[in-house]
């Protein structure tokens, strides 16, 4: 009787402390979340490199993870409106609501691209408060890595020195990176692209990227067939030099259009874990770099 | 030297440019002569802006250095003197360019100081303006800023139908059920608005509008709130919603993959089962989702009765397990238990003012409920697969009408949906209930048909973006005695905000 008196008591008992619970949304704040926390967290990264972040479900597993989630770091904006609001009311977490410190939109931190002057249904499947692909532009990575390392000390403030040593270990890294594919943006301005969605605006925006036509008409509803003649017919006379893509999109569309121009359809890494060479962000932004050199030439 | 040091001024910076250059030569040679050259090129440049011609003195000292050297011995005395008077010049424009010199270096120091404040308060101004554009665009500053969302769904259908029914053999049902009628029918508005409490409560409110023989009827569909704010994976509801007592019962109509609901949340729900009452869940904390709840209900919703009396007519226990397989499979099992304590339960049907007929016992349905997702690399922009099914299994006992009455009914369903291409869905159903209310019952509503009720449904939907879906739809229905070939085309539209579906 004793044993199992012992054996309950046990099962009640807090739980060691430890790692804190990190729920991450996408990849690259999986990555990002490692890099500033390495093994002071515990990471659940809901969505890979192959599966739409804006259409996941709020699926068993991923319930069973943000309930245990100390802090949830995702890209906000509107990306995971069609789960993680569904996750969040299911998890049975106070820490984790809006609001609170567990709660971290990395797009809160950084300024958005393409709000839309128009907020209505018939533009398509709009961000209101703006393209919310923030993570392809490393200036933006360096500032959110800033607002997270801070956060990540005020949920764990025990390990709040930690934080700030791996968050200075890797700016100092990302800053001597970043100078090396700064070197670099003069051979790729004015690169002429066309993009399945806009999920390199922000990627266009640092290296003064010329995406001259989104093959989804209006963003997240599939191009049609007229839809894709019609962009074929308009960009025919001056072709961009390749169609790039995400991993998760759709490679019908491009494929179809790259074959009929005479150009290459590429899929850029978009997010780490895309590939064996991207197992994180320093490779992320070197791939797709060199991706684009490829295409240049 | 007559030039004065103030017509020196103004310089431009291409003076202060030259001036650094040479200066930094010197200073990194540290030799005296590039030095001196360095000057040079200063007073030159200083003196020809401000009008002297030192051009003439330089060359005139450099003649006579060279003079000097090529006649050392000639005229030793007039050359000790002109010596001298070269030196004092010498010394004379030494002190002249230094001080021009330290002027300048001055001006230029003054000078970066002005650009680098001037560099940081620009850089300052951006970091201003930056902040306040993320500001604008981030958290808070949605279009819907403090209101709440608020969304509309429409829906309709054209149908062709024969054998129209609105009862199923062997069963007293409730509620809004039966097959339709051919031709349009309007399909009910819902109208639903929700947004958090505050940081502990979440609410949520939704209105069907329907159309019922020429009158508009509001029916309060779900009024709760729940809680966001309690740890250790605890939920609490409160209000009025939908039980969590089978898989479909937690989804509004229009999300259904098929255009009517199955046979058995028709027979054993009226179609949706409603809680007037308190619901509580917990999810254990383990890596595949484990999660239990109990309900207590005092409303009328049918299954239940509303029993005028403090104690809940009808309580659920539920659980769910679900979790993935690889990266392409996700899955959910749930069972529960709704047991009804009723008291002159009425079968009516919506519009109708009369119960047809009353039962007053216990009622037991046992339901379980499986559900498998599959899409490639679990991405399910493209392809993707859903297959679901539920078992029910009723046990009544009581009084029906004044007749002794003892009954076992089951009923499931099993379909599957096939997302082929992006915004196209193929899917196929078996649905089917059976009773066996035994003899004592013959000539009433519960007379057993001596067979089950069946039909099976095979739909094609379309859907250009997430808000828009038009369908059709054949059954062939076996609910009547007589099989009935049914078609339905049917459109599912929503305005507004729309929030997530569940798994």
């Amino acid at each position: 009787m004793r044993t199992v008196a012992v054996m309950f008591l046990a099962l009640l008992a807090p739980l060691p402390a430890g790692a804190i619970n990190v729920f991450s949304c996408e990849p690259e704040w999986g990555s990002l979340v490692r890099e500033l926390a390495g093994e002071l967290a515990e990471l659940t990264i809901a969505t890979t490199a192959f599966q739409d972040p804006h259409r996941l479900e709020a699926k068993p597993s991923l319930i069973a993870a943000i309930r245990k989630a100390d802090l949830v770091v995702c890209t906000g904006a509107d990306l995971e409106i069609g789960w993680l609001p569904l996750l969040l009311r299911r998890a049975g977490n106070a820490a984790i609501q809006s609001g609170g410190p567990g709660h971290f939109m990395a797009a809160d931190y950084v300024r958005k691209l393409e709000t839309p002057k128009i907020i209505d249904r018939s533009q398509g499947d709009i961000h209101p408060q703006g393209n919310p692909h923030v993570h392809l532009d490393p200036r933006n990575i360096r500032r959110i890595a800033d607002a997270l390392a801070q956060r990540l000390a005020e949920i764990d403030p025990m390990n709040a020195a930690a934080y700030g040593a791996r968050l200075a270990d890797f700016q100092s890294r990302w800053d001597t990176a970043s100078a090396e594919w700064e070197g670099r943006k003069t051979g790729l301005v004015g690169l002429r692209l066309a993009s399945h969605h806009r999920s390199f605006s922000y990627l266009a925006a640092w290296l003064d990227l010329n995406i001259v036509a989104t093959l989804e008409s209006k963003p997240g509803i599939p191009p049609s067939g007229a839809q894709l003649a019609a962009l074929l017919e308009q960009l025919s006379p001056n072709p961009p030099v390749a169609v790039i893509r995400t991993p998760y999109e759709n490679e019908k569309p491009s494929s179809w259009l790259s074959a009929r121009l005479g150009i290459p359809a590429i899929t850029l890494p978009y997010t780490t874990g895309s590939d064996q060479m991207v197992t994180d962000l320093f490779a992320l932004f070197e791939e797709t770099l060199r991706s684009l050199e490829d295409v240049r030439q | 030297m007559h030039c004065q040091r103030d017509s020196v001024v103004p310089l431009n910076y291409s003076d202060i440019f030259w001036t650094s250059i040479n200066l930094t030569i010197a200073s990194a040679s540290r030799r005296c002569k590039v030095v001196v050259s360095g000057s040079v090129v200063v007073i030159f440049r200083a003196g020809v802006r401000s009008g002297c011609i030192p051009v003439k003195t330089i060359s005139a000292i450099l003649v006579l250095i060279l003079l000097a050297a090529l006649f050392p011995a000639a005229h030793a005395d007039d050359l000790g003197s002109e010596v001298a008077e070269l030196r004092q010049l010498l010394s004379q424009l030494q002190q002249d360019y230094e001080s021009r010199v330290s002027d300048l270096e001055a001006r230029l120091a003054r000078a970066e100081q002005l650009a680098s404040g001037a560099k940081r308060e620009a850089s300052e101004a951006f970091d201003i303006a930056e902040q306040t554009s993320i500001d604008q665009t981030s958290g808070g500053a949605a279009a819907n800023t403090f209101n709440p969302s608020v969304g509309t769904t429409l829906s309709a259908r054209y149908a062709n139908i024969d054998g129209s029914w609105e009862d199923i053999p062997g069963f007293v049902t409730a509620g809004e059920i039966g097959s339709g009628k051919t031709g349009f029918t309007l399909g009910e508005v819902e109208f639903n608005v929700k947004a958090s409490v505050d940081d502990r409560y979440f609410g949520n409110v939704t209105f069907a509008i329907h159309d019922d023989g020429g009158e508009t009827e509001v029916e309060l569909e779900e009024a709760w709130l729940q809680t966001t704010g309690l740890p250790a994976g605890i939920a609490l509801t409160g209000g009025r919603f939908f039980s969590a007592a089978g898989y479909l019962n937690g989804f509004h109509r229009h999300a259904d993959d098929f255009s009517d609901r199955p046979l058995p949340y028709q027979a054993f729900y009226g179609g949706q089962y409603l809680v007037d009452g308190i619901q509580a869940r917990w999810i254990a904390p383990t890596s595949l989702l484990f999660e239990f709840g109990a309900e207590l209900n005092w409303g009328g919703g049918f299954p239940a009765s509303a029993n005028d009396e403090t104690t809940p007519g009808a309580h659920t226990l539920f659980a769910k397990l679900g979790g993935d397989v690889g990266a392409g499979n996700s899955w959910q099992l749930g069972v529960s238990w709704v047991s009804v304590d009723a008291i002159e339960r009425g079968g009516a049907h919506h519009g109708e003012a009369e119960a047809v007929s009353t039962f007053t016992g216990d009622s037991d349905l046992a339901a379980m409920d499986l559900v498998w997702k599959w899409a490639p690399n679990g991405n399910s922009g493209q392809r993707s697969f859903k297959m679901q099914g539920e078992y029910f299994r009723r046990s009544e006992s009581g009084d029906f009408d004044g007749l002794e009455y003892d009954g076992d009914q089951t009923g499931w369903y099993l379909q599957g949906v096939w997302q082929f291409k992006p915004r196209w869905r193929l899917g196929l159903r078996h649905d089917a209930v059976d009773a066996d209310n035994g003899s004592l019952l013959v000539g009433t509503e519960l007379e057993d048909p001596g067979r089950n009720s069946s039909r099976d449904s095979l739909m094609l939907d379309w859907s250009p973006s997430a808000y828009s879906r038009l369908r059709l739809q054949y059954t062939n229905d076996e609910v009547l005695a007589e099989s009935d070939q049914q078609w339905m085309l049917q459109y599912i539209m929503s305005i507004g905000a729309h929030g997530a579906h569940a798994f």
